[in-house]
């Protein structure tokens, strides 16, 4: 897929048709192994006996986690792309980027649902504005919001690529620091330090988050893979409106079209 | 480097001037600022205790709505007349025009942010307890948001739906400077007990580095 003008009458293809069912197969199992098989966190209390944990809520955490980790491939790929459209000026790159920071928005929007939704039971409250990663992701994703507002404007399609790319350069910035917020603000977050960093989580569990982050994968990359075609295909019916104007003004301009513009009659 | 902040000071004086005889300043952004502060109070229906522990928060909203204005205007005043064209091709460094238009709005700024202090200590009872801290927090974050604002500005600017496009891409990159210069102005005023000098050198770095991309990406942005 180099040229922009070749005819694609479909975003679908067989290996993308392929990787949609294995996507579907995933997400199944995923479920199956996030809701059924896996048990839920309870543990007794050494000293009073009673049952304490997250129990169900604990579930989440195949979903969130892995939905976090493909909002910072997404927008890592959408900044790498914007970086190289900068350097490129090629119509690959843009809408790379464009594909890639539009997917990466619908996950980081998901990351703070699930997150609003575990937090409920188990920090009991829906959101928490003293939370240092929460209020981060938060401004990423408004960031990234902005970003696909600028893309929404009539502007000429390369003055939009070159400030939509600065946008997600700028924004990119604070990907760091949602990452790294549970360690540099230990004392400011609910969130606690990665798990899986420090391997606390073991066995199904393990497996299942394992599964979940290829599964996660699998749908980005999928989802990335028509966003792409689309915005590509966007791009050829945009320079085809054009051709199809150049020709149409140059049919004007035979023998007749001349005649009846100056005002003669034939 | 005279050269370029000499072409800055050309560009921040052209548009000082242009604001000082239209006076947009004065008559509109001045009075909208307060406006807004009394706003506040009438939303907050609070008595002037409250008030007083908010009115960090609430000076810096203040500051960044009128910033929107600001921006809009220094946008508005390059789009008539195709004056952008103008100043490109008077041959002036995209850098220096990304620094003096700054300039002009920092100035701007620390005119609304003397009077929005007024309008603190007037309508909610405020008190600046360390004048040093204001000052500078005041300052750094002028330059903060101005230089921001102007980067922001810029990429906005010459779209059709300008207005609207610039608070969705402004306000989230300057929600860490709304925290950082609401913490500083929480101990400048005596409102809560925190580290202000703290909070001053995180906007100063933010501030260093908006202008730093700011001057680099300008050319980028208005290049045609």
């Amino acid at each position: 897929m180099t040229n922009p003008t070749s005819s694609v009458a479909t975003t679908g293809s067989p290996g993308s048709r392929a990787l949609g069912l294995a996507t579907l197969a995933g997400l199944v199992g995923l479920l199956v192994l996030a809701f059924v098989l896996t048990e839920p966190d309870v543990r007794i209390h050494p000293s009073t006996g009673q049952e304490i944990g997250q129990f169900d809520a604990v579930r989440l955490l195949y979903l969130h986690v892995p939905m976090a980790v493909i909002t910072y491939v997404a927008y890592s790929l959408a900044a790498f792309a914007s970086a190289g459209y900068l350097i490129k000026r090629t119509p690959w790159w843009d809408v790379t980027a464009h594909a890639a920071a539009e997917v990466g928005t619908v996950f980081c929007f998901l990351v703070l649902v699930t997150g609003s939704i575990w937090g409920r039971p188990v920090w009991n409250t829906w959101w928490e504005w003293g939370d240092v990663r929460l209020m981060t992701t938060l401004i990423l994703f408004l960031m990234f919001v902005g970003y696909l507002a600028l893309r929404r404007t009539a502007a000429d399609p390369r003055v939009q690529a070159r400030r939509a790319a600065v946008v997600a350069l700028v924004a990119i910035v604070d990907l760091p620091l949602v990452n790294r917020s549970v360690e540099w603000w230990e004392n400011r977050t609910l969130h606690q330090k990665s798990t899986l960093g420090e391997l606390k989580i073991e066995d199904l569990t393990l497996f299942t988050l394992m599964v979940g982050f290829l599964v996660f994968l699998m749908v980005f990359s999928w989802l990335l893979l028509h966003r792409f075609r689309v915005g590509w295909l966007t791009l050829a019916a945009g320079e085809h409106q054009v051709a199809a104007a150049i020709k149409e003004r140059r049919a004007e301009a035979d023998g007749s079209g001349v005649a009846s513009a100056v005002g003669e009659t034939s | 480097m005279k050269s370029l902040l000499s072409e800055a000071w050309l560009v921040a004086s052209k548009d000082l001037r242009i604001e000082a005889r239209s006076r947009v300043l004065t008559n509109q952004v001045a009075p909208f600022a307060v406006l807004v502060l009394v706003l506040f109070g009438f939303a907050l229906d609070a008595d002037q205790r409250t008030l007083r522990m908010f009115a960090p928060g609430l000076f810096w909203v203040a500051v960044l709505l009128c910033l929107l204005l600001a921006v809009q205007r220094s946008s508005a005043v390059e789009s008539a007349d195709d004056a952008a064209t103008g100043l490109r091709m008077a041959g002036l460094a995209p850098a220096a025009v990304f620094l003096g238009k700054s300039a002009a709005i920092f100035v701007q700024l620390l005119v609304l942010e003397l009077l929005l202090t007024a309008g603190i200590i007037v309508f909610y009872g405020s008190s600046v307890k360390n004048l040093f801290l204001w000052l500078i927090a005041g300052l750094v974050t002028a330059l903060a948001v101005a230089t921001t604002g102007m980067l922001y500005g810029a990429l906005a600017s010459g779209l059709g739906v300008r207005e609207t496009l610039l608070p969705i891409l402004l306000l989230p990159v300057l929600a860490p400077v709304l925290i950082g210069a609401t913490r500083a102005y929480d101990d400048a005023l005596g409102a809560a007990a925190v580290d202000g000098w703290a909070w001053t050198g995180l906007l100063a770095m933010f501030a260093v580095v908006a202008s730093t991309l700011g001057a680099l990406a300008y050319g980028a942005l208005v290049e045609d």
